[in-house]
């Protein structure tokens, strides 16, 4: 005889089985952005004015490379999350909410696809 | 007040105060820029990657987008998206500092909003006189 009751399978869940999942991404990516976006600063601020050349050299550095990767990949996972509070905040119409959020993810994962093979082809690329 | 269960009915309650009710207060304007600016950084993103994607594509069109780029009115979005980018990064450290627990008092509160502000508008001057005195601009 099962002597478990159900509030074991609720417990550390919300009612989306997450938990604090979204919460938490939105931290972990929350400070990851916070340097990303002083090295996204430093680097739009040099290349500004700068020529074709001097701009493939200088997005194609390795380390310049792995720095819009990281931008990228914890950006667009921040933004989405964020914008998915702001839906939730304020459609609350289950038909509507469910194509805006759709939405949120294609855009977040639109801007994450461009972003990744754009820096891949400058450093890759011929 | 009569009470009533009938589904459809609502019941004449009295509402709790709304925006309307209350004199914006420096931690409300900050809390709700930090949701503005957020939401203006999600829609910017697309400058970051048809910038990155231009690079990826060839001097031609790195060089029209960078044409566009240098237009007035796109140096005014890059100038609100440097704001938005700062004001939202210091308003972000904000609530990573209230996630701890700490900074809940009323004066840490309002020095921390308007630290942000203060901070944000001199981070752009910053970035940007920066950039011009290089000859970016």
């Amino acid at each position: 005889m099962a002597m478990r009751t159900p509030l074991k399978t609720a417990r550390y869940l919300g009612s989306a089985k997450e938990g604090t999942d979204h919460f938490w991404k939105q931290r972990v990516t929350a400070i990851s952005n916070a340097f990303l976006a002083v090295f996204l600063v430093w680097l739009v601020a040099s290349l500004t004015g700068a020529d074709y050349a001097t701009v493939k050299e200088k997005l194609a550095n390795p380390l310049i490379a792995l720095g819009l990767l990281a931008l990228v990949v914890s950006g667009t996972i921040h933004m989405r999350l964020g914008m998915q509070t702001i839906i939730e905040d304020y459609v609350h119409d289950e038909g509507p909410k469910i194509v805006v959020l759709l939405l949120n993810t294609f855009f977040a994962i639109l801007i994450a696809l461009v972003g990744i093979f754009s820096v891949l082809k400058l450093s890759f690329g011929a | 007040m009569q009470a009533t269960t009938g589904r459809g009915v609502r019941p004449q309650r009295p509402l709790s105060p709304h925006l309307q009710i209350y004199y914006p207060l420096i931690n409300m304007v900050t809390s709700i820029l930090h949701r503005i600016t957020g939401a203006a950084l999600y829609f910017g993103s697309l400058l970051l990657v048809i910038w990155l994607l231009a690079a990826a594509t060839g001097p031609d069109a790195y060089n029209y987008v960078a044409s566009l780029f240098a237009t007035w009115p796109a140096k005014i979005v890059l100038l609100g998206y440097t704001w938005a980018l700062a004001q939202h990064l210091l308003s972000g450290l904000r609530h990573l500092l209230w996630d701890t627990g700490a900074g809940f008092d009323l004066k840490t509160v309002d020095v921390l909003s308007w630290g942000t502000l203060a901070g944000s508008f001199a981070l752009t001057a910053a970035i940007w006189i920066g950039v011009a005195m290089c000859g970016g601009l």
